[in-house]
């Protein structure tokens, strides 16, 4: 069981976490994942780490109430609660560079697992430019935090109501044209991270993504995450998370992101059922 | 007289068993146990224990069946043996201890494994008599891996005195007995009962240990673990490498398996992971797996489900019961079709376009080679296709610590004492041999086993 030390809205249906578990604080590097079970009905669900600290032993975990048990997380577990299973930290680390400006571009809740890319970057001795988007100013979060660790900082609002009115490509395809970029991260939506994608190979610039597919047991056992990068089929967990943006079959891993749609719906709406039964 | 036939087991009907996840055979009766048991001709020299991979004194514990002391019975299984239900229910028999049955020259052999699996079942039914480990020696081992070969060996360290702790990545204990076999071949109360018994030795498990990723090896070592046992098997699913592989529609065995018996996804929504199936399954493959993918997708509700195999019925690797029971249940065995390339609609899973083979020479496993009869493409409409062409060898361990050699084909070197290059630690099971089967897995836990007691003594 890993108890939750705290918890704090970062906006509407978004919540920091910090979770118990030792062995994940200890191991953790940035770039990799965890995947959760809240109990022991629940269903395996990969989160990627936002940060951790060795000493005290714990995760920090962003989520964002969208499926049936990141709404359950959302709405049903608090400070002092557990969660059943804690396992980690999985995937690949990042394989950061060394010199030269990059650019960190992150997309809503992609935010949080920037972060620790972004920090750990800035300490490598490289030039950091981030580019932080979300729909609108409530949806923006560690706008402070981000700042900590980039040399400038630009925030874009689809609605214009913080920051630019803009997507992300439009400040990254004008920094990639100004300036001299050894490298740019986008982590974000599948949508958000392939149009990021199309922007750097246009330039000419190498980009890194995080990949978000469907996982069952995230140790590779089972191949429910895999995608195509290049030409080879990759497992995401093992392989990955992180690959060549530009080499990533997007529509293929957008379409299997929305396999199992009518089932989390339904699972959702028995979820909310429960609820309204058990209030009234 | 013998009797020339087995007693027969009963079980549930074709017609009811596919549509629930129940157990498929129902057991014995203490009658019919005893009355199997008296056809053993209690051989001198008992070829059918050399045939046991963990040597169950099988005269013995049939003999104590035979006058009703069961648990007599179930002590004299145990003594080599800490899976009993398990093997008795899963272990290919035919091949084993009953193939060199002396009476199978004139009959059918003594139902072996039906009787381990009553004695068993007895003595969980009424309760085991407690087994008191050997006072500690202090010295302490890890196991990676929760399967039948970790199992086996952690449970004879501990007997041996020897402090144990199972690190498994998984969040239940079992390995393929947990997250491959379903539960209508091998309930999963009857896995944790018998983990449970570890557990009451003084074995420690630890799970949602990925070990080479929340810890490694050489820290094991280095953290005061005498030895290591890599017990870690081969879950590593294969793809066909055809093209349209990544449309939705096509599982791994693994995951489809994991999907419904570990995750519990027959039961969603009450369980939270769901499984997509179509109406049109086929299930590419002839072991075991294929077998198991195939009787799951019938129960889930599939309303035609085939195997499609590139050799014939004769080269099968499943057992002969699987297979048997798959039939009867309904499913359409097309043996001699492959496929070659799978086409969708929108990324979503519609046809498969297959090859008609034909037997050639035999290849190097001795098997005859199958080779595609030119022309003969068809299509077959599917929506589910299940890749069940086997499981290689987990690369995480191997990949993580340092000093390990690995064969070309992914497995771990070792010998038949589980001794690999690296010194301190050992391996058995799947991650050696490749997929194999829970008893050789448990042969090689106990081979290793003895092998770091010795290790641990300074041998
Ligand atoms: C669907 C299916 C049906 C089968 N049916 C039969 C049958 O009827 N009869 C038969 O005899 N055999 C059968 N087999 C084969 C048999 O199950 C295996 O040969 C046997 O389980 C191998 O045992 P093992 O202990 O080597 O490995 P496994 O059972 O695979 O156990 C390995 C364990 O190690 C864990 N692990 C892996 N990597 C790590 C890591 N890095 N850190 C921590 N833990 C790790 C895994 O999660 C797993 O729990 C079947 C296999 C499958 C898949
Ligand atoms: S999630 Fe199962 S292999 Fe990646």
């Amino acid at each position: 069981m890993h108890q939750i030390l705290a918890k704090q809205a970062l906006g509407p249906e978004i919540d920091e976490f910090q979770v118990e578990a030792p062995r994940v604080a200890q191991a953790a590097v940035p770039g990799q994942f965890v995947v959760v079970r809240l109990h022991d009905r629940g269903e395996r669900v990969p989160l990627t780490l936002a940060d951790w600290d060795a000493a005290a032993g714990t995760v920090t975990l962003v989520v964002q109430a969208v499926g049936k048990t990141t709404r359950e997380m959302h709405e049903r577990y608090d400070v002092g609660d557990g969660v059943l299973d804690v396992v980690g930290p999985l995937g690949e680390p990042s394989v950061l560079v060394h010199e030269g400006t990059v650019l960190c571009v992150a997309g809503g809740v992609g935010i949080a697992p920037m972060y620790p890319i972004a920090r750990a970057l800035k300490q490598e001795g490289v030039r950091v430019i981030g580019i932080l988007g979300a729909r609108s100013e409530d949806l923006l979060f560690w706008v402070d935090r981000m700042r900590e660790v980039c040399d400038e900082l630009v925030l874009t609002t689809d609605d214009g109501s913080v920051g630019r009115k803009a997507l992300v490509t439009e400040p990254l395809a004008e920094l990639l044209g100004a300036r001299e970029v050894a490298h740019v991260w986008a982590v974000g939506p599948a949508v958000m991270m392939k149009f990021c994608s199309a922007t750097c190979s246009k330039a000419g610039v190498p980009v890194t993504v995080s990949l978000n597919p469907i996982m069952v047991d995230g140790t590779g056992m089972c191949g429910a995450c895999r995608a195509e990068v290049g030409d080879r089929v990759r497992f995401a967990c093992v392989d990955g998370p992180e690959f060549p943006g530009d080499q990533v079959n997007w529509e293929l891993l957008i379409a299997r992101l929305a396999a199992y749609k009518e089932e989390e719906r339904c699972a959702l709406d028995r979820y909310r059922r429960m609820v309204r039964e058990a209030a009234s | 007289m013998i009797r020339e036939t087995q007693v027969a087991m009963r079980e549930q009907s074709a017609a009811s068993r596919v549509r629930n996840f129940d157990e498929v055979p129902l057991g014995y009766t203490d009658e019919e146990a005893r009355e199997e048991a008296a056809r053993c001709l209690q051989c001198k020299k008992a070829p059918c224990v050399q045939g046991c991979p963990v040597e169950v004194d099988i005269p013995a514990f049939i003999g104590q069946t035979e006058r009703g002391d069961f648990a007599a019975a179930a002590a004299t299984i145990k003594r080599t043996n800490n899976l009993p239900a398990i093997c008795g229910r899963v272990c290919p028999q035919e091949t084993q201890c009953q193939g060199v049955c002396t009476l199978a020259k004139k009959f059918e052999p003594c139902g072996i494994g039906r009787l381990e699996r009553f004695v068993a079942d007895w003595e969980r039914e009424h309760g085991a008599q407690a087994v008191e480990p050997p006072p500690s020696t202090g010295l302490r081992v890890a196991v990676v891996g929760a399967g039948p070969a970790g199992l086996t060996c952690a449970a004879d360290l501990r007997m041996m005195g020897h402090e144990v702790t199972v690190f498994e990545a998984l969040h239940e204990p079992g390995g393929v007995l947990m997250y491959g076999i379903p539960e209508f071949r091998l309930p999963k109360d009857v896995v944790n009962y018998e983990v449970d018994g570890l557990r009451r030795l003084g074995v420690d498990i630890a799970l949602n240990m990925v070990v080479g990723k929340t810890i490694t090896v050489d820290t094991l070592l280095s953290e005061g673990y005498g030895a290591v046992f890599v017990g870690s098997g081969a879950g590593l699913p294969r793809f066909l490498g055809i093209e349209g592989e990544t449309l939705i529609g096509v599982y791994s065995a693994n995951e489809f398996l994991t999907r419904v018996n570990l995750m519990r996804a027959w039961q969603f929504p009450e369980y939270d992971t769901p499984v997509k199936l179509g109406r049109h399954v086929a299930v590419v493959g002839g072991g075991n797996v294929a077998m198991d993918a195939a009787r799951t997708a019938l129960r889930l509700g599939a309303e035609h489900v085939s195997i499609l195999y590139r050799r014939t019925r004769q080269e099968m690797p499943a057992r002969v019961e699987e297979v048997h029971h798959a039939e009867e249940e309904g499913v359409d065995m097309q043996f001699l079709v492959n496929p070659v390339q799978l086409h969708g609609n929108d990324g979503v899973l519609a046809e498969a376009e297959c090859l008609r083979m034909e037997l050639g020479p035999p290849d190097d496993s001795g098997r005859r080679r199958p080779v595609p009869i030119e022309g003969s493409e068809f299509l077959l409409d599917v929506d589910t296709l299940i890749v069940a062409v086997g499981n290689q060898a987990h690369p995480l361990v191997p990949r993580t610590t340092s000093g390990l050699n690995v064969t070309r084909w992914g497995t771990l070197e070792a010998d038949d004492d589980g001794v690999t290059t690296r010194k301190g630690v050992f391996a058995g099971g799947d991650i050696v041999t490749g997929a194999a089967t829970v008893i050789s897995a448990m042969g090689a836990g106990k081979k290793a086993a003895a092998a770091i007691h010795r290790h641990l003594a300074g041998g």
